[in-house]
């Protein structure tokens, strides 16, 4: 038993350092025709990769870890570095090995980087971080290597090229979007529903009344009422608030009902006890009570408003905005512009839904879901 | 019926010294809820005296409408026919002006609140001063055994201290009654014994009615000057027993024959209850 937990053998690096010499070889070889040392290396690598397989398990020692980390990043420039070259050729079949054997090792070190003793939050992040890395990476490479038309897919470098030089297009088109669309939207929506469900709440013939026509009403695509919005606001960005206006309203009704019927008997019949009256009991019982299903319905408007918003300047708009941006370039076959569009409101509405979440931390740190 | 009546009565005359005013006085009072097209009659004919400074236990089987009873007291249900007097006015009076506490089956506390804040909500409501409630809210939690607890929340305390806050609370603005419906129903046995002897302690200190709804016999002898017990629905009281043991006393009070004899009486009277139904 003893013997067995003290029998580590460090596969991890073995099978690194098995692989280091084939970026070199494919350094110095490159070109249409494969050369015996790409063969062998080749065979080294799938080795390798086999080898990784099989020491799974029990993790190394911290320095070791730390070798395997440095080794899978170092690793991962050899393709990029061959690759800038253009065709491979008869070399193909040796990069597919040594993309095997990479992503083995790469899978080893994300098992490790997980495993790693360092705070949730930080441990968290970082593997985050290091996927979406590595989801760039597969991307760049195989953009690369199988030479795909950047009409059908461009590379997260062009992408990024676009990102740095039209940067202060995409700020403006991200302003007139969240700040003019968006924002409003979310807030006049969010804000009505959550006092329309105050009027609804403690009368039932309106409950009975509105909540079958709301749930109706929610399951009709609403970016389909966005070219009557036009019609009715203009093709400016207040018929895109309104889009949003519509679709936020309901959620926010739906769930802040939901929250403000769970309360307790109990809980009600103490209240009551005070002598305290109508506003006492919404403000110091059921309010809080029900803000958890509030903040369930800002993070569902969060990501509803930025949707509604794009997917309407879609249907007409003025020169700005993101939505605007993606089909105009489309249009134009930018493709670029378009992905960086994408990432601009890719990166804006999740950072729009993680204040919410983050607030959500702050002011329901009672609710047995975020106790420590 | 007849027995409830008389024995009531007979209490009534009993304890009734003409100097003392009641706390509670009963008459007559019945109560039925209207379930669909069916009438259930959840108290039928009570009548009782309380005064001012007893403890008093109400007992009887699940569903006997002990809680009902408590209920009608603290003005949360409305009796459909008799009358009741809370301190000498009607039971809305009495709760508006915030003359009892009330502690339910669950501690019910504010997840959001720290303990003392939890204390402090009456007083919040009633628009009392911060400083004011916080000197409050630290003596009641001092009174309960909780000091050093002030900043916690509910959910990081035990069954008993949640409950003891709860306690504190009902304390907090210092109503001159305090309904318990059995607080300490969902504790352990020892935690409940421990709590037993504090709240003993806390009558003698507090000179406050207390009104206790309980399942348990020996809770219910050993905490109160007198038991009425109740029959199964409809909620009539068949017997008000009095509980003459010592002021000051400890849980090893249980074993003494006097204690022994009171809890073979109540027991009798809980078992005619049931032959009432059967």
């Amino acid at each position: 038993m003893a013997a067995r937990t003290a029998a580590y053998w460090p596969w991890d690096i073995v099978a690194a350092a098995l692989m280091a010499p084939l970026p070199v070889a494919l350094l110095v070889a490159p070109g249409p025709e494969g050369t015996p040392v790409q063969a062998i290396v080749s065979a080294v690598a799938a080795l390798a990769a086999i080898a990784l397989l099989l020491a799974g398990g029990r993790p190394p020692a911290r320095p070791l870890r730390i070798v395997v980390a440095v080794l899978a990043a170092a690793g991962a420039l050899a393709p990029l570095a061959t690759l800038r070259d253009g065709a491979l050729g008869a070399a193909g079949l040796t990069f597919l090995l040594y993309m095997l054997g990479y992503t083995v090792l790469l899978w080893r070190a994300f098992a490790l980087l997980a495993m790693a003793d360092m705070p949730r939050v930080v441990s968290r992040g970082l593997v985050a971080a290091a996927f979406g890395v590595a989801l760039l990476w597969y991307w760049q490479v195989i953009v690369d290597w199988f030479l795909v038309p950047r009409a059908l897919l461009p590379s997260p470098a062009a992408i990024g090229e676009a990102l740095a030089s039209e940067t202060r297009l995409l700020w403006s088109d991200f302003q007139v979007t969240f700040f003019l669309s968006v924002l409003p939207g979310f807030a006049i929506g969010s804000l009505a529903g959550f006092l329309f469900a105050l009027v609804v709440d403690g009368r039932p013939f309106l409950a009975r009344g509105l909540l079958p026509l709301g749930s109706a009403f929610s399951a009709i695509p609403i970016v389909a009422v966005a070219p009557i919005m036009i019609m009715w606001f203009g093709s400016g960005p207040e018929s895109k608030a309104a889009v949003v206006v519509l679709m936020t309203f309901f959620p926010m009704m739906v769930n802040t009902l939901g929250g403000l019927a769970i309360v307790d008997r109990m809980e009600l019949d103490l209240m009551r006890s005070y002598g305290a009256g109508y506003w006492t009991r919404l403000l110091k019982l059921r309010l809080p009570t029900a803000l958890p299903f509030i903040f369930n319905a800002l993070k569902i408007n969060a990501t509803l408003a930025m949707i509604g918003a794009i997917v309407s300047e879609f249907f007409g708009s003025p020169l700005a905005g993101m939505g605007f941006r993606i089909s105009a370039m489309i249009g134009r076959l930018n493709l670029e512009m378009v992905w960086a569009t994408i990432a601009v409101a890719a990166v804006a509405g999740s950072l729009f839904y993680g204040l919410w979440a983050l607030l959500e931390r702050i002011f329901t740190f009672w609710h047995p879901s975020h106790r420590r | 019926m007849n027995v409830s009546e008389a024995t009531a009565e007979t209490r009534t005359a009993g304890d009734a010294a003409p100097a003392r005013s009641a706390a509670i006085d009963i008459r007559g009072l019945s109560l039925t809820f209207q379930a669909g097209d069916q009438a259930v009659h959840a108290l039928s004919d009570i009548n009782l005296s309380i005064d001012r400074g007893e403890f008093v236990s109400l007992i009887g089987p699940s569903g006997c409408g002990k809680t009902t009873l408590m209920r009608v007291i603290a003005d949360l249900e409305r009796p459909t026919a008799g009358s009741i007097s809370v301190f000498g006015g009607d039971p809305e009076r009495a709760r508006l002006g915030r003359a009892y506490g009330y502690v339910f089956q669950a501690p019910t506390l504010q997840a959001w609140r720290t303990v003392e804040r939890n204390v402090e909500l009456p007083l919040e409501i009633m628009g009392m001063s911060a400083a004011e409630r916080r000197r409050r809210s630290r003596d009641r939690l001092a009174l309960v055994g909780l000091t050093g607890f002030e900043r916690k929340y509910p959910w990081q305390l035990s069954g008993g201290m949640q409950q003891r806050v709860s306690i504190a609370r009902a304390l907090s603005f210092d109503p001159d009654l305090l309904l318990m419906d059995e607080p300490f129903g969902a504790l352990d046995e020892i935690t409940r014994d421990h709590l037993n002897e504090e709240l003993l302690a806390l009558w003698a200190k507090t000179g406050k009615t207390v009104i206790f709804v309980t399942h348990s016999i020996a809770e219910a002898v050993f905490l109160s000057t007198r038991i009425v017990v109740m029959s199964r629905r409809p909620g009539r009281i068949i017997d008000v027993i009095d509980c003459p043991l010592p002021a000051t006393r400890d849980l090893a009070i249980r074993d003494a024959p006097e204690f022994l004899e009171i809890a073979a009486r109540v027991r009798r009277a809980l078992r005619d209850s049931h032959s009432y139904d059967d």
